[in-house]
């Protein structure tokens, strides 16, 4: 165990640089740079709350607050593990040449999309303090949920990661899947309107979890209950391991396949 | 294993399956297996190979084409594992395999610095103290703010010797890359491996010219067609190689 905290301890600089290389490659060029991780949730929300305030009409509070929650849960998810799942390929030329501890390139990406995550989540303060909305002391319990769904998109990123070196079609399909995915989760449209049955099936996902918990304590002054807690964190933590087994048992095979 | 020594390879060796190139998707995958056309054409790249490097000798690998050289530098580098055998490694590894595949070609140059030298285990604050040392070496410094994407390969590969051969690593390995860059800078490249040398840095060397094995290595590691085919002194084995 100790060998493998050592080999962090020496990478972590590395670490850093992925991260910052990240970034900077993202917003190259453009004249707003860092700021438009800050500004794109926010024109999301506008164009989103616009549309659906006006031609769908859900009974929501605050409507672009909901959304946007939703969205800065969400979003981190579906670009962690997006850009986790092309980490180990794009990584290709480096793998193949030096010595490095492979899931660094997942960890990078998840971090930078953590990083984003943080601006979009500041973009949310701003719009509750622009709307005057009460900002309540269990805000500072949303690094909970936060925090799990970090967890659980990292072992989510591993799993991907490792399978895509294999299978390339994965790349394809994940967009097709995500896409169904955000529909299975409560961004946009209440809980309260499903029916039943497919309410259960919304449930299921482990992010409507983290999302219900994340919007109740940031706009609803709610604590979560033990049981979502609980199950949050065994969801996390079983994804988590299977997506380090998964990515152990790989990794050696990845320069062939690359 | 004893102190002295710094790379130890046990009868390694190195199998690839030629078919696991072939195919790239699951539905190919799928159609190629229920056709039964997956085929393993085995093909091993070093076959029990074992020979071990003393702390501070630099160690030579002669062999023609596809005989394993760079396998075997990449099993050492730690970029491989072996399929059998036994590696050990004691001490810190500077890779030089192919100049230039750390870098990221949307990165200036100067980024690219500090991204090359965290690849290779150096933190930020190593780094700014180096910096200069590298700029120098390399004699890039007016190009430092250009994307790498501009620069040409003469160039790529001077920053990246220059990052390379910062401190003084354990073991450094080279891998033909002093046929790149005009003839002045490879002699400067040449220098500046034997004076890590003196310093008590263990080289791993790939060349084909022979000459250049001879002046920087003491012992010479002969593969041929992955297998083991001598392992001794260099001025011998040079003698030999160069008659047959």
């Amino acid at each position: 165990m100790s060998k493998y905290i050592n080999n962090f301890l020496k990478f972590q600089p590395l670490l850093s640089e992925l991260v910052a290389r990240d970034i900077k490659i993202k917003y190259r060029r453009s004249v707003l740079g860092v700021l438009w991780t800050l500004l794109n949730p926010l024109f999301m929300m506008i164009i989103l709350s616009i549309v659906f305030s006006n031609i769908f009409k859900f009974e929501v509070e605050n409507f672009p607050l909901y959304v946007l929650s939703g969205q800065v849960i969400f979003n981190f998810f579906n670009d962690a593990t997006t850009n986790s799942m092309t980490s180990i390929i794009s990584s290709a030329s480096l793998i193949k040449k030096v010595y490095v501890p492979k899931y660094l390139f997942v960890l990078s990406r998840v971090v930078s999309s953590f990083i984003n995550l943080m601006a979009a989540f500041t973009a949310l303060l701003l719009v509750m303090m622009a709307t005057r909305i009460e900002l309540h002391w269990t805000a500072f319990l949303a690094f909970i949920p936060l925090f799990m769904v970090v967890g659980f998109s990292l072992g989510v990123g591993l799993i991907l990661a490792a399978l895509t070196v294999k299978f390339r079609d994965i790349m394809h399909l994940y967009s097709v899947f995500t896409t169904g995915l955000m529909y299975l989760t409560p961004i946009i449209y209440p809980m309260n309107i499903l029916p039943e049955r497919i309410k259960q099936v919304v449930m299921l996902n482990p992010l409507t979890n983290y999302l219900i918990m994340f919007r109740n304590l940031m706009l609803d002054n709610t604590l979560p209950s033990w049981s979502s807690i609980l199950v949050g964190i065994a969801e996390m933590v079983i994804v988590l391991i299977l997506g380090v087994y998964v990515f152990y048992k790989k990794q050696d095979e990845f320069i062939l396949n690359i | 294993m004893d102190s002295d020594t710094i790379v130890k390879v046990e009868h390694v060796s190195m199998k690839f399956n030629l078919s696991s190139e072939k195919f790239d998707s699951f539905k190919e995958y799928v159609i190629k297996s229920v056709k039964r056309q997956v085929s393993f054409d085995e093909f091993w790249a070093l076959k029990d190979v074992s020979f071990e490097v003393k702390r501070s000798e630099s160690l030579g690998l002669i062999g023609l084409n596809g005989s394993g050289k760079s396998t075997m530098l990449k099993v050492i580098a730690g970029v491989l594992k072996p399929t059998k055998g036994k590696l050990t490694v004691n001490g810190d590894i500077a890779p030089l395999i192919e100049l230039g595949a750390g870098f990221d070609m949307d990165l200036t140059a100067r980024e690219n610095v500090f991204l090359n030298g965290a690849l290779l285990g150096y933190n930020r604050a190593q780094m700014e103290e180096q910096y200069e040392n590298i700029v120098e070496f390399s004699e890039l410094s007016e190009f430092m703010n250009i994307p790498v994407k501009n620069f040409s390969s003469g160039m790529v590969s001077r920053l990246a010797f220059a990052i390379a051969t910062i401190g003084t690593p354990d073991i450094l390995i080279v891998d033909e890359v002093l046929s790149v860059g005009d003839f002045r800078f490879q002699e400067k490249c040449e220098a500046r491996i034997q004076r890590m040398r003196d310093n008590g840095t263990t080289i791993l060397f790939v060349s084909h010219s022979l000459e250049q094995v001879e002046s920087i290595c003491d012992r010479i590691v002969w593969l041929e067609k992955g297998h083991l085919k001598m392992f001794g002194d260099a001025e011998e084995i040079c003698k030999i190689y160069a008659e047959s």
